[in-house]
């Protein structure tokens, strides 16, 4: 019933007495079948991707854990890793460099400490964001998932990697005579909605770093440049003193900097509201709503693209 | 095949699909900042020097109806494997379109698991990645593990996957694999993983797989599998569709094709 043809344009030929007449497509359109690899719209898309939340989770605590899983001391370098990052910032820009002018010692060192490792947070986002598609082709290439997990994963994965890096700063902060006081509970929202600023950001850059794979070469240049410009370890308005003032606004108002002064100023008692930028909870939900709502239609629109070779 | 025939209910149908990868050759100092950002300056004029095109299905056409097996062959690199990703809808269509009924899938989570994660966890892993719930998986957990054969060793579910053997590894991925329901099934060549006994096993499993999917495309070298599996076979060459028909016409052509 069925004839060989040596023809692939011939294939689809087994006749059917009442389907035979039919193009392929009308042949779809008659049976119900979609196209397959099609992109759902943006609200089908969202509701695929809750659908798929156990799965970000597990994924993105299956990363964390498979990180140290190869050294003996296993988990503890969750936290260990922070805590030397910060004593190798402090013997350099504390100690060497001095660039804590216009701060106490006890002011300055949970400053850095929670400098580095807020920005650390968006910095390690966007890093795994970039590399998201191109570092999971094979995964992409074999199962079907709605590809914004993978960033979105991976963003959930540093927040939890911050998590732990929190216990050093709360530490440190405690060290230095500032003790727990409701303004901590202000560092809550604040990762909040850096969480959400960081998978939005995660999301654009995995679109451009699955097009262009070797932004992820360029991305520490890029992440430097912001480092330096976003004062995570001198005081932005202590540097430009006698600078026009907009200057100073600028640097503070840019997001890295916005949350890093949030939860210095929610922790560091003696780091009052005079260090903040005007209007700066306006420009930390600003950003976490433009950025996180953007990045993520942005990915969206390439939907069906990721994975082409 | 007759009582199959009348029903005639296509599940999925490829338009002359054509797929091409782009491969990036890095043709001046790989990997460097420099480099990087010179590629990115030369981007948006057409296809930049340093990327190759790979055509590597060109013009497939052809309609699957339900409760067909369909088995692919072919040389290496004819396009099998590119083919039924893009009938499962992950890899994209240069041009022409396939339609399909429900969500193919791709038997195969490899990509899924970490070898640095017990075995214990990687079952929980793949499973999400599939698809599946929490509940499905602690529901169907023992049998995923006591088909894998694991633990017949001794308790090796609660270790790292570095730590097992290649056989076992491969197992444990078949298991995982095949513990959903699909509604259309795409095997590339699972069917050679795990010793004899394993073999038996997965091929009986497939069996039950298929009867309950509406089709089942499968990809393999081993001509024996295909005649034991499939009632439908394509054979592709270089990304072309040789021949298309009924199982034992096409493979005796490719074997003589092959022989010759």
């Amino acid at each position: 019933m069925s004839d060989t043809t040596h023809d692939g344009a011939l294939a689809t030929s087994r006749p059917l007495s009442e389907d035979a007449g039919l193009s392929p497509a009308e042949l779809a359109g008659k049976y119900g079948l979609s196209v397959s690899g099609a992109r759902p719209r943006l609200g089908e898309y969202v509701r695929q991707l809750w659908g798929r939340r156990h799965f970000i989770m597990a994924f993105s605590r299956a990363k964390l854990v498979a990180q140290y899983s190869q050294a003996k001391l296993g988990q503890i370098w969750q936290v260990a890793t922070p805590l030397l990052n910060a004593l190798v910032y402090y013997l350099i820009f504390g100690l060497i460099l001095n660039a804590g002018r216009g701060m106490e010692k006890g002011v300055y060192i949970p400053f850095l400490v929670m400098g580095i490792f807020v920005f650390t947070f968006t910095q390690n986002s966007l890093m795994a964001g970039v590399r998201a598609i191109p570092g999971n082709l094979g995964l992409v290439r074999a199962l079907h998932f709605p590809r914004a997990s993978l960033p979105i994963s991976f963003s959930m994965q540093q927040l939890q990697q911050l998590l732990y890096s929190m216990i050093v700063v709360f530490a440190v902060a405690i060290a230095f005579g500032n003790y727990p006081s409701p303004s901590w509970l202000l560092v809550i929202p604040t990762l909040v909605l850096q969480f959400v600023f960081n998978t939005g950001l995660a999301l654009a850059f995995a679109r451009a770093g699955a097009k262009t794979p070797d932004l992820a070469q360029l991305m520490p240049f890029l992440t430097r440049t912001w480092m330096y410009a976003s004062g995570v370890m001198f005081s932005i308005s202590e540097m430009l003193k006698g600078k026009p003032a907009w200057i100073a606004d600028v640097l503070q108002w840019n997001p890295a900097a916005i949350y890093m002064d949030l939860v210095r100023f929610a922790l560091i008692d003696d780091y009052g509201a005079k260090n903040l930028p005007p209007h700066v909870w306006g420009f930390a939900v600003g950003w976490a709503v433009v950025i996180g709502i953007g990045g993520f239609v942005y990915f969206w629109k390439a939907e069906e693209r990721y994975g082409r070779g | 095949m007759a009582e199959i025939a009348q029903s005639k209910v296509p599940t999925v149908i490829a338009d002359d699909v054509h797929i091409v990868y782009r491969v990036n050759t890095g043709s001046s100092g790989k990997g460097s900042a420099t480099a990087a950002l010179s590629k990115i300056m030369r981007r948006g004029k057409g296809d930049a020097p340093g990327v190759r095109k790979v055509h590597a299905v060109r013009g497939v056409s052809f309609t699957a109806y339900r409760g067909e097996a369909i088995g692919l062959i072919g040389s290496n690199g004819s396009g099998k494997s590119t083919l039924l990703r893009a009938i499962a809808g992950l890899l994209p269509c240069e041009s022409g379109k396939v339609y399909t009924d429900g969500q193919p899938s791709l038997l195969g989570v490899n990509a899924a698991l970490m070898n640095d994660l017990t075995g214990e966890r990687n079952v929980v892993l793949g499973g999400l990645a599939m698809g599946m719930t929490r509940e499905q998986i602690k529901e169907r957990y023992q049998d995923i593990v006591d088909f894998s054969g694991i633990n017949e060793k001794g308790d090796f579910i609660s270790l790292p996957m570095r730590t097992y053997s290649s056989g076992m590894a491969a197992r444990l991925r078949f298991s995982i694999a095949a513990a959903k329901d699909h509604d259309v099934l795409m095997i590339d060549e699972a069917l050679a993983t795990g010793d004899r006994k394993f073999q038996v096993r997965s091929e009986a499993r497939i069996r039950e797989l298929r009867e309950k999917a509406g089709s089942v495309f499968l990809v393999s070298h081993n001509n024996k599998s295909i005649r034991d599996t499939c009632d439908r076979v394509l054979w592709l060459e270089r990304g072309e569709l040789v021949m298309d028909g009924p199982t034992d016409e096409v493979v005796r052509a490719y074997e003589k094709h092959t022989s010759a």
